[in-house]
């Protein structure tokens, strides 16, 4: 069969459900694509609150933020394709998917890319010693105990602490496993101040920071992790190692975009996007951890909103791509969303500071913004709206931030 | 007079992602009493520091053992917060409850949870298989 459509959203997460709902009141015909046999991505199995409180005003726990974008998705004409695999997006906007219908083919006018992350994996660190079973990312142990009613573990350290990780140290204690401690190697926490706080300090699991896992060993299940401190330039202090006898390591290292399968457009590493969600392919739009990685589903929801609303009135002809001022990342910014902006419309920022602020000032120039931020930290995104603005000699914006006092 | 101890704490307010980071000094007697307190950019967090410094106070989260359902766990949380030091008692009680598909969001799962007031409903719909 050939579908018609006039925007097609890919990844039925909280990203993706806000996309489709949004092109679709923006007067679209939608057809929204999601791999798994559910809709709602990794909210399935964020059992725990602390959504919504932006976008819904409500404090909800991850599979409520969901179940409330599906029902609203349910009262719409939006079709939703579940245990469908995108093969292919190609240039003449023609998506081929696979399901268990066979082989399809969609002609659509927009694209939103809402395909979220993936978790770096234990893999990647290159940690020597054993390779034993053991070891989990957090999303995976999250999904075991979560979805699946398994027990992953009897003892567990955790490694990066990340807000996974931060989460998954209280759902592992509170399960009955004993949790020896969160090993991170920067000198703060990656994850939400909030989260440390109710996950961590409520329960005694103690965070060491500027530590790092030198080595695991085991004979074919994991049974001793190595973990030494690090000095402030990131060597190993010598005899400052310790040892913990646990059957699990669980990661949290990272989150990757996932931009597969469109390939001919910019990424770094995530979708480079305009403060439109458009891509550098005018018809690709993108929202969410596909573009960079956020600290909130209320941040990803807003986003796919906004990317819905604009592939929407693309598809109609109504949004026409302007030329676009670039976003500079200045002095001691690490990660900056978007990176261009189309000065018509209003654009909302998203910031991280590549380290530690007593009290930072941010700038944005030559617009004149400046905020202050107290305890400025990477792990904690800041957001800055921008008003549409009229400037014609502007042709780069620089975002910096610099300690104040 | 009594002497008074007077005890600083740095307390993160949880109500919101905002997170806000309030250095709190105040009165450890019998009545606790807030004499200082900086960093809170609303009402709630210094309701909240209070609160913290007495008797804080959590949502349980977790899941609770579903049978005939499509999937095996329904997950659950309590409809208001409940003390920090009855978590673990509480997380018994749901491990040892097992309910029947269907379930759907904000059905009852327990009431009144340990006489906390609490409930403990879920969050989301598990179909029968």
């Amino acid at each position: 069969m050939r579908y018609e459509t006039d925007v097609v959203v890919i990844g039925a997460g909280g990203g993706g459900m806000a996309a489709a709902l949004s092109a679709y009141k923006s007067g679209a015909d939608v057809i929204l694509i999601e791999r798994e046999d559910e809709t709602g991505g990794v909210l399935n199995q964020c059992i725990h609150n602390g959504f919504g409180l932006h976008y819904y005003k409500k404090d909800l726990t991850g599979p409520e933020f969901k179940e409330t974008l599906q029902e609203e998705l349910e009262r719409t004409n939006v079709r939703v394709l579940k245990g469908t695999f995108v093969l292919d997006v190609s240039r003449d906007k023609r998506i081929t998917f696979v399901n268990s219908n066979g082989i399809h083919e969609i002609k659509t006018k927009a694209l939103v890319m809402t395909t979220g992350a993936r978790e770096r994996h234990f893999n990647s660190l290159g940690i020597p010693g054993d390779r034993v079973s053991g070891i989990f990312t957090a999303g995976v142990a999250q999904k075991y105990i979560n979805l699946q009613n398994l027990k992953p573990a009897n003892s567990a350290l955790i490694v990066g602490s990340g807000d996974i990780g931060l989460i998954m140290a209280r759902r592992l204690h509170l399960e009955g496993i004993e949790v020896k401690g969160v090993v991170e190697i920067l000198p703060y926490p990656g994850g939400l101040e909030r989260n440390v706080q109710q996950c961590l300090r409520d329960y005694d699991i103690p965070l060491y920071l500027s530590h790092s896992v030198t080595r695991v060993e085991g004979k074919n299940r994991l049974s001793k992790v190595y973990v030494s401190q690090l000095d402030g330039t990131g060597n190993i202090i010598p005899n400052s190692e310790k040892v913990f006898e646990v059957d699990a390591l669980i990661t949290s290292v990272g989150l990757i975009p996932s931009v597969k399968p469109v390939e001919f457009v910019k990424t770094g590493p995530g979708f480079i996007t305009s403060n439109t969600n458009q891509t550098t392919e005018d018809w690709i739009f993108a929202a969410g951890n596909c573009t960079v990685i956020f600290d909130l589903v209320d941040y990803v929801a807003r986003e796919g909103e906004k990317a819905g609303k604009y592939a929407a009135l693309y598809a109609k002809n109504e949004y026409i791509s302007q030329e676009k001022i670039t976003i500079k990342k200045g002095k001691n910014i690490n990660i900056i969303h978007p990176s261009y902006i189309d000065p018509n419309q209003a654009t909302k920022l998203y910031i991280r500071v590549s380290r530690v602020f007593q009290k930072a000032e941010i700038t944005i120039e030559p617009l004149g913004i400046k905020i202050i931020e107290e305890e400025a930290r990477p792990s904690e995104m800041v957001e800055i709206q921008i008003k549409p603005f009229k400037d014609n000699l502007c042709k780069e914006i620089e975002v910096s931030a610099h300690e104040l006092g | 007079m009594n002497l008074v101890e007077y005890k600083k704490k740095k307390i993160i307010c949880t109500n919101c992602p905002l997170g806000c980071k309030i250095n709190l000094v105040y009165a450890d007697a019998d009545e606790v009493e807030i004499i200082e307190a900086q960093g809170n950019r609303c009402k709630r967090g210094l309701e909240f520091a209070k609160q913290e410094i007495t008797d804080p106070l959590r949502v349980v989260v977790t899941s609770v053992r579903v049978e005939d359902g499509e999937i095996p766990m329904a997950s659950v949380r309590s409809d208001k917060p409940v003390p920090l030091r009855l978590m673990e008692e509480i997380m018994g009680v749901i491990r040892q409850t097992k309910v029947s598909a269907p379930v759907k969001r904000g059905d009852i799962i327990i009431e009144n949870v340990l006489n906390t007031g609490a409930n403990i409903i879920s969050t989301r719909t598990v179909n029968k298989k």
